[in-house]
């Protein structure tokens, strides 16, 4: 397949041509007979990512992306887009910020318009407790050259005078900025990958459930399917949201929870909000689309399940956490609301690494931040399957480090995944 | 979710608090054996993360604070059954 450069004047020239030249962005493939040098078992932003840096960065082509429904189908189209990298532990930070300068430069990558908007993150502070907390994640961040900002009570409230600055529980003291974070189009993000990734020879196979894994001696030989059973040097896992019940298959039980997170969006308003802004002393945290719409989340459901819906005390505990800052969302209606399922881990960071099966890796454990990971956690999948070497940036990642006692808890609450 | 509490009678899931799998009752015995720090791995931090009915313990918070064994459906959240946590404990030869 001839690769198609998109451009201003490609577009102007289809118009004036009946829009006869455009092909598919990618190729939908069916399983190779002699198998592959690598397969990813999911095809959704982590999978497609790491395919296209594994083709992109290490040379290696003879891969297949393998989705059991269609690309893009899953948590990359059912986040709230947002991007930031405003960590604070050593282990994470330099990670995320990776991650943000990859988002930073994606589509002149990927030639591909992801609708990366820079917009801004603002962290609302409503104690002299969590000014401090803040101010040591912010120093944080300038370690890892993320930037940040730090905006009083008045610089908040000129910004956005819709705010309840003097709320009686949680009034509003100040924000923690990160300038650089945003939002991006999340479902553009999934097709821009398979794009690139197809443009370089992977095979992306839809359609195609792995139901087992071929394991001889301890060694990975390939995955069974629904298409059938497909030979393969290296398999790559990056199942978010369904990684123990793909990893059970191979023996595996993981040190993962899976729990539900809700979204919301309302109808479209007037433009209101250029930023994202959160409210994490109550949970709720808020961006507005292109399309007028308040694009919103909160906490998870807080009990396992695999159901991709949630239940209705959490709806009422994210509208009010959003009443409670900005009373002004209280006559909007909302429009959709709809749930994602989330690896939650035993200390709210992500695996990328090998396993005890040789040749089979996993990569996933994401809680619910995987989105603004996706660049990132590609990139060093992709490292890490060509090399056999972790990223310098993803070294903490490790399925052991419980073991170990090396957890990565931002948050500090322990092994209780409903909380992180 | 209405879990139908053994002593009670059906109550809304908000009065309770989630923990997690009904396995959390069988923590290790032994500290001191050869395995003791394997076990405690294995007890905390590693979960079966079953799809389809799983049970697990939660906190009767704002009612009578008791702990129940939830048998409840992870892929529909249909509530099975519901029993009381000391009397599975018991039933598995723990003290309490």
């Amino acid at each position: 397949m001839s690769k198609t450069k998109y451009s201003a004047l490609k577009v102007l020239k289809e118009a004036l041509t009946g829009h006869k030249g455009w092909e598919p962005a990618w190729r939908d493939a069916e399983p190779k007979a002699d198998g592959y040098d690598v397969i990813i078992v999911g095809g959704g932003g982590h999978g497609l990512a790491t395919a296209y840096y594994l083709a992109k960065n290490h040379g290696i082509t003879n891969i297949a992306v393998l989705e059991k429904g269609w690309i893009g189908g899953g948590n990359v189209g059912r986040n709230t887009t947002i991007i930031r990298s405003n960590y604070l532990l050593p282990g994470n930070e330099p990670f995320y910020e990776m991650s943000m300068q990859l988002w930073e430069n994606l589509e002149q990558d990927l030639n591909y318009n992801a609708m990366v908007s820079q917009r801004g993150i603002m962290n609302l502070i409503h104690s002299d407790a969590q000014r401090d907390a803040f101010m040591r994640r912010g120093n944080a961040m300038l370690f890892a050259d993320a930037g940040c900002e730090y905006l009083n009570k008045k610089e908040v409230k000129e910004r956005y005078p819709f705010l309840d600055m003097d709320n009686a529980r949680f009034p509003i003291q100040g924000a923690l900025a990160q300038p650089r974070g945003g939002t991006v189009r999340h479902d553009a993000v999934a097709w821009g990958y398979a794009r690139g990734a197809s443009d370089l020879g992977v095979d992306i196979i839809q359609n195609c459930e792995v139901t087992g894994f071929n394991i001889e001696n301890g060694k990975c030989l390939g995955v069974k399917t629904t298409k059938g059973d497909i030979k393969a040097g290296r398999v790559g896992v990056c199942v978010a949201g369904s990684s123990s019940r793909v990893m059970a298959k191979a023996g595996i039980n993981l040190p993962i929870e899976s729990h539900v997170l809700q979204a919301f969006v309302t109808e479209g308003l007037k433009p209101v909000m250029d930023n994202v802004i959160t409210f994490g002393a109550g949970h709720f945290y808020c961006s507005q689309s292109d399309k007028g719409g308040l694009v919103f989340g909160g906490d998870i459901d807080a009990y396992n399940t695999y159901a991709q819906r949630g239940n209705l005390p959490v709806v009422e505990d994210v509208c009010s956490g959003g009443m409670a800052i900005m009373p002004m969302v209280g006559r909007v209606r909302l429009l959709r609301m709809w749930g994602g399922i989330m690896d939650m881990s035993m200390d709210g960071s992500p695996f990328i690494d090998k396993t005890d099966v040789q040749e089979l890796f996993f990569n996933g454990g994401w809680c619910y931040g995987g989105f603004k990971a996706t660049p990132a956690s590609g990139y060093c999948y992709a490292h890490l399957l060509a090399t056999d070497e972790p990223h310098e940036v993803a070294t903490a990642f490790r399925l052991d480090r419980f073991r170990r006692g090396e957890m990565i808890d931002e948050k500090g609450v322990g092994a209780q995944p409903n909380l992180h | 979710m209405i879990i139908n509490h053994p002593l009670l009678g059906p109550r809304d899931s908000e009065e309770f608090v989630y923990l997690g799998s009904a396995d959390l009752i069988n923590r290790p015995t032994n500290w001191e054996s050869e395995e003791a720090a394997e076990d405690f791995y294995q007890y905390l931090y590693i979960r079966e993360n079953i799809a389809g009915d799983n049970r697990e313990l939660w906190y009767h918070e704002q009612g009578d604070q008791s702990w129940l064994v939830v048998t409840r459906c992870t892929l529909t959240h249909e509530i099975k059954s519901v029993e009381l946590a000391q009397d599975v404990s018991r039933a598995q030869g723990r003290s309490k």
